[in-house]
């Protein structure tokens, strides 16, 4: 129960000034750019835009430096942002296939079409403190070598060739795509919103369901088939256009999860799949969606589903850490009535207790006094 | 009209200085909105919603009577009404031609000049793997 109660305005406006002050910091440090955050804080942002679901580099630079660096608070911010803006529609599905890939490896395939491209990762990195970044850091530049206009087709496609995997779900004529901004989730949910959840799920909570399934917790027996990180142009059909009207491209990472076949006695056995995609280069968020996609279609797949990474209900209803911040940072707001009732409940129990332990031990006492 | 999409504002405004524009009047002024960006199950199957991106659209007529949209990624008003003026200028029999060659063609180039950038960055990173050779040879 919740009551209003008055009183608090000025503290809570100090409050407010005192959390401004806090935020800037040192006064007399450089204030942080919206360009230096983007720019050297990339991956923050990437992540920002992904789980607050908008992609606007600077609006989740904004989100950042007004969340002090809290990501979770700058998603809030994000997501309260996207709900002022009006919907012109939906873009084409991307290709992914036909990304400008800056990166592409795949584990299950040493020699494929177009080659293993690293890009900018921190991959074979010693992980060891590097006290040059400190000040005054300038990189060398970046080596070359002639770029190949080989094509880079995805792994999945080159295993469908010869039916070694099963092929993606198409769509059926006249679905529409469900979209959980616009409709509450019900159970069961349909693979494209268990997608669209699971893009803008928390990475940290994808993570631990993806490692719980790698851990016996629902073992699916993942390969890396792909993960490919680059532009994609993005196309949309205005409709007084008349046709699609290119908007500009955006960063994508993408993974093709490969994971332990099935077959019957009609149907050859082939490897499964699980897939992530989101926005930025977000490769850890990629590989752990994928990884409880693949999870998640337990049922589907005619598999026991006993962990709770195959649990369709347990797994999307608490991905979103908007939801749950919420959920859980309302407990401290004041339940001054709520408690009182609690507190008058838990008196009136006491008191009950004492009267029938007085009255338990009342013979005794009366028969001591007689002796 | 692609290339438009990926150039800046500044960069559209600067190359269409070169044009004596015809009169023009704002369609429909600069506006900031959404749209639901939509990927596919394993890359190639049915859509799903990823997220969604900002987008700026536009449209203008040239007192001509051509009528442009314009359309981009981003909260640029700017740089949409720009798009919507190129877009306008391309379907008119007199500034067609100058627009491809003063205003779209450079901003290719630029584009693909970065492109070329850094897909040999990224090449560089491309691994090239050898065989250890056993034994005493």
């Amino acid at each position: 129960m919740y009551v209003a109660v008055k009183g608090g305005e000025r503290a809570i406006e100090n409050a407010h000034r005192l959390l401004a002050n806090a935020r800037r910091g040192d006064q007399g440090v450089a204030e942080v750019s919206l360009d230096q955050i983007s720019e050297q804080l990339g991956l923050a942002v990437d992540r920002v835009m992904s789980e607050g679901s908008l992609y606007d580099r600077e609006l989740a630079a904004l989100a950042i430096k007004q969340a002090r660096g809290d990501l979770i608070e700058a998603i809030f911010l994000v997501r309260a942002f996207r709900a002022t803006l009006p919907r012109f529609g939906a873009s084409e599905p991307v290709d992914t296939g036909a990304m400008r890939v800056r990166r592409r490896v795949s584990a299950t395939f040493k020699d494929i079409p177009g080659g293993q491209i690293l890009g900018p990762t921190f991959d074979y990195t010693h992980r060891l403190l590097d006290p040059s970044l400190a000040e005054g850091f300038v990189p060398e530049a970046p080596a070359t070598s002639e770029a190949s206009s080989a094509a880079t087709p995805r792994v999945t496609d080159i295993l469908g060739r010869d039916g070694l995997i099963e092929t993606s779900p198409q769509a059926e004529e006249g679905a529409s795509v469900g979209d959980l901004t616009r409709e509450p989730l019900n159970f069961p949910a349909d693979r494209d919103l268990r997608l669209q959840n699971l893009a803008r799920g928390d990475e940290g909570f994808l993570l631990a369901m993806g490692y719980s399934t790698q851990r016996g917790y629902g073992r699916n027996h993942p390969f890396v088939g792909e993960i490919r990180f680059g532009d994609v142009e993005v196309e949309f059909a205005a409709e007084e256009v008349g046709f699609a009207v290119p908007l500009g491209s955006i960063e994508l990472t993408e993974c093709q999860m490969v994971n332990q076949f099935k077959g019957s006695a009609t149907e050859a056995p082939c490897f499964t799949r699980g897939y992530g995609l989101a926005f930025g280069q977000s490769e850890r968020k990629t590989m752990s969606m994928a990884l409880v996609d693949r999870a998640l279609r337990a049922r589907e797949l005619g598999e026991e589903a006993l962990a709770p990474a195959q649990d369709e209900e347990f797994v999307l209803s608490h991905s979103d850490n908007v939801q749950a911040t919420g959920f859980v940072e309302h407990l401290k707001l004041p339940h001054y009535v709520d408690f009182q009732s609690e507190l008058g409940l838990l008196r009136k129990l006491r008191k009950e207790f004492a009267e029938a332990s007085a009255e338990a031990n009342a013979p005794d006492a009366m028969k001591e006094a007689a002796e | 009209m692609a290339v438009l999409a990926h150039a800046e504002a500044g960069e559209i405004a600067a190359r269409l200085r070169a044009i004596s524009l015809p009169g023009h009047q704002d369609l429909r002024e600069p506006e900031n909105g959404l749209v639901m960006l939509r990927g596919r199950v394993g890359g190639d199957g049915a859509p799903f919603n990823l997220g969604e991106a900002t987008v700026s659209r536009a449209a203008v007529r040239l007192a001509s009577g051509e009528i442009g949209f314009g359309y981009t990624l981003g909260r640029d008003g700017q740089k949409a009404r720009l798009i919507a003026l190129c877009d306008a200028l391309v379907q008119s029999p007199e500034f067609g031609a100058a627009v491809e060659r003063d205003v779209i063609a450079p901003l290719r180039e630029q584009l693909m000049i970065r492109r070329k950038q850094s897909a040999e960055e990224t090449a560089a990173t491309k691994v090239d793997f050898y065989t250890m050779v056993r034994g005493e040879g």
